[in-house]
């Protein structure tokens, strides 16, 4: 894309008075950017603040105050009262099942449609986005009802089944624009060795396609991880429910009074913001991978 | 939405167009291909093809859940048409459409070239890398999580109070989630705080594609910061506005959880979205036809909207093409 550059209205140059003045300006830029990630923070801030006082400290010293004490009871009640290791292994299977189901699932979709080219493939693919892009209050009802008809409604398969079809409409859609693309020469030479279409989808396709598939891998995993309506609905039980269900649902228990409230609530996103420490630089690949038409 | 659609930013239409016919191709081969198609094509068809006909049927039925569905024809429509509530929750939703579409591609675009343009080249980039993960961070939580602390923060002892107090602007204290004419724009402002990573994050990835000589250049020239970003960087960064804006608008069409763990739609339907409005519907009202009247209506809403945006894509890129 070819850009025109508008002229400048002032074409003289003052390099010194200009860089003079960019020096004071540029701090005064970053002062301000500074200020507004500072703000950004002050949830969290206020969360741990928070986490670790005990009630009678919060009711006497409010929201603001340094704890007297560092008070861990809150946290583990927390952990207890709503069994957090199985919660977490809840989130765990689920995101886990959906991401490596969603992928393998988008792959051979991607591969009839991308490398196969098969008739129709362009409404198909924009069926699959389509669907990606629908209210889930469209789709919950009937799969509400369903599950109950066929016992599948509390269970942890019932949202596994679910997310991978949804998780897999928008892989499909990616993956089929990226196949659109492949080398059509190293899937003849593979012809001509006589690999028949199994063959090279795993070991051609697959290989060279490994790193598009971590990023989908990850983003399945996280989006999987953070549902709610789906998991809100299916799952009502404290065996089968995830992280964000588990605390949504004791909102407005008596239980969790302000300090239990930051305490779950710091508990429930140290997953998510492992995942985003460890898996930051494969997000980023994946935003520039998107950002690279 | 939490962690972001950015892989959506993906190639749009980018598949060729069809080979040319060729006769020397066996027939059986391109059959083949649909063999690949099957497990996907059936999953789909299970969770997302027949739910979705079953919920446009549903919403011409009096049903309650248990027993047989009554035909009514369009009457749960007729009564949707006249049902404030219903028409409460989309004017909310054009106020999340403001929270969620508006005001952080805006500001997104603000920040982005200021931490590419400004801050990336006259410090160390790893000021403007830590600077964006700031803004990132509310992106990577759970929303709902974001939303019940949030909910804490503005409660009448939480934490918003008592800093109001301790700068001494305590005449201001307010039950700011409780109260129906400060709910909305209370929600506003959290939605606006969980979505302003994204396009942070999006357009600064794009800014990267962009040849740094042409900054140079203009600089050179003497075009000051607002020439550059607008003959520069607006230009240069359209597919990417494209894709947020779209993909923020259906999120912003859609939400549910941060009204769910923020108000529940309350005080007086001052904060209920469609989709809140629809799960209540259905799953407290037992409602289940005018619950799916309500979901029928926000997803031809969203194809709708979707079509218009990838129209009005499909013709910049021709557009581009045709200078």
């Amino acid at each position: 894309m070819a850009v025109t550059l508008t002229p400048a209205p002032t074409p003289v140059r003052r390099p010194v008075r200009d860089r003079h003045h960019r020096g004071v300006s540029r701090w005064l830029v970053l002062a301000l950017v500074t200020v507004g990630a500072l703000v950004m923070l002050v949830p969290f801030a206020f969360m741990l603040l928070n986490a670790f006082k005990s009630p009678g400290d919060y009711s006497s010293g409010g929201p603001l105050s340094w704890p007297t004490e560092f008070y861990t009871r809150g946290l583990r009640t927390y952990w207890s009262e709503v069994n957090f290791p199985l919660k977490l292994w809840n989130s765990a299977l689920i995101a886990g099942s959906v991401a490596v189901l969603g992928v393998v699932v988008s792959l051979l979709n991607a591969y009839a449609l991308g490398v196969g080219r098969v008739r129709g493939r362009l409404w198909i693919v924009g069926l699959f986005l389509l669907a990606n892009m629908l209210p889930q209050e469209a789709l919950i009802y009937p799969l509400y009802y369903v599950a109950k008809e066929i016992g599948l409604y509390n269970t942890r398969l019932s949202v596994i089944i679910i997310f991978t079809v949804i998780q897999s409409a928008f892989g499909t859609y990616l993956l089929a624009s990226v196949l659109g693309t492949f080398p059509r020469s190293l899937l003849e030479a593979a012809a001509l060795d006589g690999a028949g279409k199994w063959t090279v989808l795993w070991r051609v396709v697959f290989p060279n396609l490994r790193p598009t598939l971590a990023v989908l891998l990850i983003f399945f995993f996280i989006w999987t991880w953070n549902e709610f309506l789906i998991p809100l609905v299916m799952l009502i039980d404290n065996q089968t429910q995830t992280i964000p269900v588990a605390l949504a649902s004791l909102q407005g228990d008596r239980l969790m009074d302000a300090p239990t409230t930051n305490a779950g609530a710091l508990i429930s996103l140290v997953p998510a913001i492992l995942f985003f420490l460890i898996f930051q630089r494969t997000l980023a690949r994946g935003i520039t991978a998107g950002a690279e038409k | 939405m939490a962690v972001p659609d950015t892989v959506a930013a993906a190639p749009s239409a980018a598949t060729p167009a069809p080979a040319p016919p060729s006769r020397r191709r066996p027939r059986g081969r391109d059959a083949a291909y649909w063999l690949y198609l099957l497990p996907g094509a059936a999953l789909f068809l299970l969770v997302i093809g027949a739910p979705l006909v079953g919920t446009g049927y549903l919403s011409l039925t009096r049903w309650s859940g248990v027993g047989d569905p009554t035909f009514v024809g369009f009457d749960n429509y007729q009564r949707l048409l006249h049902d404030e509530v219903f028409w409460a929750s989309f004017r909310n939703t054009v106020a999340m459409i403001v929270a969620m579409v508006v005001a952080p591609t805006l500001l997104g675009l603000l920040l982005a070239s200021v931490l590419f343009d400004v801050i990336g080249r006259r410090f160390k980039p790893r000021t403007a890398a830590a600077l964006r993960a700031a803004f990132y961070l509310p992106q990577v939580l759970p929303v709902v999580v974001a939303g019940i602390v949030w909910g804490w923060i503005l409660r009448p002892d939480g934490a918003f109070n008592s800093l109001l107090d301790a700068v001494g602007l305590g005449a201001l204290r307010h039950d700011w989630l409780g109260d129906p004419d400060t709910a909305l724009p209370a929600v506003m402002a959290v939605m606006i705080w969980v979505q302003i990573g994204y396009p942070v994050v999006v357009f600064m990835a794009a800014l990267q594609r962009v040849d740094p000589e042409l900054y140079e250049a203009a600089e050179v020239d003497g075009a000051n910061w607002l020439h550059r970003f607008r003959a520069i960087t607006l230009p240069q960064i359209r597919p990417e506005t494209f894709v947020v804006a779209l993909t923020c608008t259906i999120a912003a069409l859609k939400v549910f959880g941060p009204i769910f763990a923020l108000t529940r739609g309350g005080p007086e339907n001052a904060t209920n979205v469609p989709s809140y409005f629809a799960y209540y519907t259905f799953f407290k009202k037992l409602q289940v036809g005018y619950g799916s009247a309500i979901s029928t209506v926000l997803t031809l809403i969203i194809v709708v909207v979707a079509g218009v945006f990838i129209g009005m894509q499909a013709r910049s890129e021709r557009r581009d093409r045709g200078f």
